[in-house]
């Protein structure tokens, strides 16, 4: 069930209704219930995972601070009787079975989506170096069905299970609780990835009927759907068009491509978001917001930062600081500063731990090399980046004036753009050495006159098109700019009534009649779904 | 404090609702302007409903078939609950909905429509569907008649599927959003132009010439419902040359109506009974008859529902007389200003 599907339209106006006409305390129940309806109406099949999911990581919750707790009643108990190496060695021996039980709960799970989403690629990768090397033999190349939200709600559990681990969080009790958190189904489709201390208490709380709270949420949703409806799923025509016939769109139109697959990435993913946190914030449920105007970003460190947060700091508090503090990167660390001097040593972990985060980054958005070596792009561009550092230093000590200047940060904010829209190519072309290709064609081909010789008209969208787009997309630009400001949602509501209802239902208006849905339209999925 | 509240979201939900179905009635296609085939089905709505036969069919039965000469020579009132590429199912379905108004004696249906088995075009659905009044029959029609990508709710609020048409939007869109004139003459669609039928193509070579089950399936539901309703089924294969009509087909048909004791007319055998001349009684080279050609194979038929099926002579009855006299005008009208722009001679019968 898509969220631009009018059957999931039904499905939560339905939701709404009944969610403040039943009893409060019945309010989590019934999220949980339509949410894992929600996931029946993906496949039935896939209860299967997500069930599993939930059951393995609460019950290795619930053991894991089950041993904890036995571990600090026995040190407190005996207290007085052990000495403290012996107090040390029984915490240790402690957070030893804790750590069993992680990483067993951690192999369970990541395994699950291992098979199901990289197993056809590394047997195909396995197969073609079978080749390469001149043996026959072929392994069958497995066609699993990758089942709704699998890396989100697997990321999310598994964040869950580590903060238990690290004692952030507590256990939860209540296995429907936490069913209730893997499975909330506004984020199944493409996250955020929340963490259990955010969103879980605001899950299971009691939401009365709060006409404010609701209009903004309902005005979020709206907003959502304006950007996928009338802008991203309109792009997509275009996008479609260049990506899927390299042979005849190159140079210029690769160019063309990378900038609109850019505008389409951002409206459809941050369309989805706003739709998932309009959806909680209706429900009176707090979802942290997962985008802060990315494209305003003036390096690519600080894009990231504003890019898909929950992911970029799942990827930090899981994966990049316990590599950090690691024992062997510890060691690593040492030896490297003893054998390689200071300035070259203390950079190696920090390396090889981000080296680590891009890889893990590249690699969860798909199976596939494109995206491997997406990740890794980014992670060369940082590094350099951050290389570069002291010439930026003596740069802005040559120039002083420049940094403040509005041309500059300009500057600095389409040089971000347009290196992440370089580095997404990945994202669009069918493998690694084609995008090379295409990429190189933008500096050898110059065809430059199909921006302004009608041939952007062949491309599925009317002169009406473009011109809804860039009036969307200039709606979009002026409400990122007051955002900077405040929210634009209490502005609005601070006017009176009719002001009110006018611009609301205006919006409303333009989502109903610019937006490309319905018979007619190719019903486009959400990007980050996929993932 | 409460009821001013209360007013204020009545009336934002009134001016909403007004703006959106103001809105629908100009986004929606103007039929009556470009494709009147569109505009057919909701004019009998309009009607008095007291009619003797009611044809039920394809553009087979609205072209062909002319009311206004059974009224005239024969007393028998009719009508034709006719639209473009009219599937069978969607045939029961207006029949359903006929019911609902009225019992004719006889219902006349084209077998043509057997030839479809699955939903074919979403545009012909729309020219069926949309102008069918809300009920039971219309859902389920809708339902029987989806493409793929097709929606129900589309169907209940149109503006979701034409959306998209405010940039195209004429001035037409905006003269025609309350405009309900008559397109039809109790569902005939005059032409009297001519362009005689000559090197009709053979019909290309079927894979399998058996009708499909889902078919067959409307079919009987068409035959029980007459008979469960004390009326008479009259099969006809209207004498349009194209599509071709396999003997395949004519096998078949001639079996069902053997074996459910149905009367069965195949004008296209009938061609020197009811003296029709493909090179002029037709105005598109034979797939469809022009005002000639239908008015010789009403005579036909009329004759055959006055003796074989013993319809009786209505012409001394005030109030529908006078229906039909206004009608008639109307029928003139249209026929004289058609001779008219074709530059033709009005023709005696």
């Amino acid at each position: 069930m898509l969220f631009t599907s009018y059957g999931f339209i039904g499905f939560a106006a339905i939701l709404f209704l009944l969610y403040y006409l039943v009893p409060k305390k019945c309010q989590w129940p019934l999220l949980l219930a339509a949410s894992y309806l929600f996931y029946f109406f993906a496949g039935p099949e896939y209860l299967l995972y997500i069930m599993t999911t939930t059951v393995s990581v609460w019950l290795t919750g619930r053991a894991i601070q089950a041993r904890g707790e036995k571990t600090a009643a026995y040190v407190k108990e005996c207290g007085k009787t052990l000495t403290r190496e012996e107090k040390k060695a029984w915490k240790e021996k402690g957070k030893r079975r804790q750590r069993r039980l992680l990483v067993l709960c951690l192999l369970l799970n990541l395994g699950i989506l291992a098979v199901v989403k990289y197993a056809a690629f590394a047997i195909a990768n396995a197969n073609a170096l079978l080749g390469a090397v001149g043996l026959e033999r072929r392994l069958d190349v497995p066609d699993f069905v990758l089942p709704l939200g699998i890396s989100f709600y697997t990321f999310q559990a598994l964040g869950y299970l580590i903060d238990v681990y690290r004692g952030t969080v507590p256990a939860e009790k209540n296995l429907f609780r936490l069913g209730l958190f893997v499975s909330f189904f506004p984020q199944l489709i493409q996250g955020p990835i929340s963490r259990f201390g955010d969103l879980g208490k605001s899950l299971y709380e009691e939401h009365p009927f709060h006409a404010r709270t609701v209009a903004l949420g309902l005005e979020r949703i709206l907003w959502g759907y304006f950007k996928k409806l009338v802008i991203a799923d309109r792009i997509l025509t275009a996008v479609n068009a260049i990506i899927r016939e390299p042979e005849i769109h190159s140079g210029a139109w690769v160019l063309v491509g990378m900038l609109f697959y850019a505008l389409e990435l951002y409206a459809d993913f941050t369309g989805g978001i706003d739709i998932t946190i309009g959806i909680g914030q209706a429900l009176g449920i707090t979802v942290k917001e997962n985008f802060i105007r990315p494209y305003f970003s003036k390096s690519i460190k600080e894009y990231w930062r504003r890019w898909h947060i929950s992911m970029g700091t799942w990827f930090t508090d899981y994966i990049f600081y316990p590599i950090s503090v690691s024992k062997p990167m510890l060691k690593l660390s040492k030896w490297s500063r003893a054998h390689l001097g200071e300035t070259v040593g203390k950079r190696i972990p920090v390396y090889l731990s981000s080296f680590a985060v891009w890889a893990a980054t590249g690699i969860w958005h798909g199976a596939s090399w494109n995206f491997i070596v997406w990740g890794l792009g980014n992670w060369v561009v940082i590094m350099v980046s951050q290389e570069l550092g002291p010439l930026y230093g003596f740069l802005r000590g040559r120039f002083p004036k420049a940094e403040g200047r509005l041309w500059f940060r300009a500057f600095q904010v389409i040089r971000t753009v347009l290196l992440m829209s370089c580095l997404r190519m990945f994202d669009c072309y069918r493998n690694v050495p084609l995008t090379f290709r295409m990429f190189g064609t933008m500096f050898t081909e110059f065809n430059w006159s199909i921006l302004w010789d009608g041939s952007l008209l062949g491309l599925g969208l009317t002169a009406v098109d473009y011109g809804v787009l860039v009036l969307g997309l200039a709606l979009l630009f002026a409400v990122s700019m007051v955002q900077r400001r405040g929210s634009v949602r209490e502005r609005i509501a601070a006017y009176p009534y009719p002001v009110r209802a006018i611009l609301w239902y205006g919006l409303f208006l333009i989502v109903l009649l610019a937006g490309a849905y319905g018979n007619g339209y190719d019903a486009s999925q959400f990007i980050y779904n996929q993932f | 404090m409460k009821k001013r509240k209360l007013w204020k979201i009545l009336g934002t939900a009134a001016a909403v609702v007004l703006s959106l179905a103001l809105l629908q009635e100009l986004l929606m296609p103007k039929y009556i302007y470009d494709i009147t085939e569109g505009a057919m089905i909701r004019e009998y709505y309009g009607e008095e409903k007291d009619h003797d036969v009611v044809f039920i069919g394809d553009c087979e039965v609205y072209e062909n078939f002319s009311p206004e000469v059974l009224w005239q020579e024969y007393g028998i009132n009719s009508y034709i609950r006719g639209s473009a590429q009219q599937l069978i199912w969607q045939s029961y379905y207006l029949l359903e909905d006929t019911l609902r108004y009225e019992t004719p004696d006889v219902v006349v249906f084209n077998v043509l429509a057997l030839q479809y088995d699955r939903p074919q075009s979403e545009a012909y659905n729309r020219m069926t569907l949309e102008g069918m009044r809300w009920s039971g029959s219309k859902a389920k029609s809708i339902l029987a008649s989806m493409t793929e990508g097709e929606s129900f709710l589309e169907y209940v609020f149109p503006l979701l599927r034409y959306h998209s048409r405010w940039s195209e939007l004429t001035v037409k869109d905006v003269q025609g959003m309350f405009r309900r004139e008559q397109v039809t003459h109790n569902g005939y669609y005059m032409r009297v132009d001519v362009r005689p039928a000559e090197n009709v193509p053979e019909g290309r070579i079927l894979a399998d010439y058996s009708f499909g089950d889902n078919a067959w399936t409307y079919m009987d539901k068409i035959a029980d419902l007459c008979r469960e309703k004390g009326i008479r089924l009259l099969l006809v294969k209207a004498p349009s040359l194209y599509p071709y009509w396999y003997p395949q087909w004519e096998e078949q048909v001639e079996e069902y109506a053997r074996r459910r004791e149905l009367p069965y007319l195949n004008f296209l055998e009938l061609t020197e009974e009811t003296g029709l001349d493909f090179s002029s009684d037709t105005y598109d080279a034979g797939l469809h008859l022009n005002l000639s050609g239908a008015e010789k194979i009403t005579r036909y038929l009329g004759e055959y529902l006055r003796e074989d099926m013993g319809l009786a002579d209505r012409r001394g009855e005030e109030g529908l007389t006078e229906q039909w006299q206004e009608k008639t005008a109307a029928y003139e009208r249209d026929r004289d200003a058609q001779y008219e722009k074709y530059g033709m001679t009005p023709q005696t019968p």
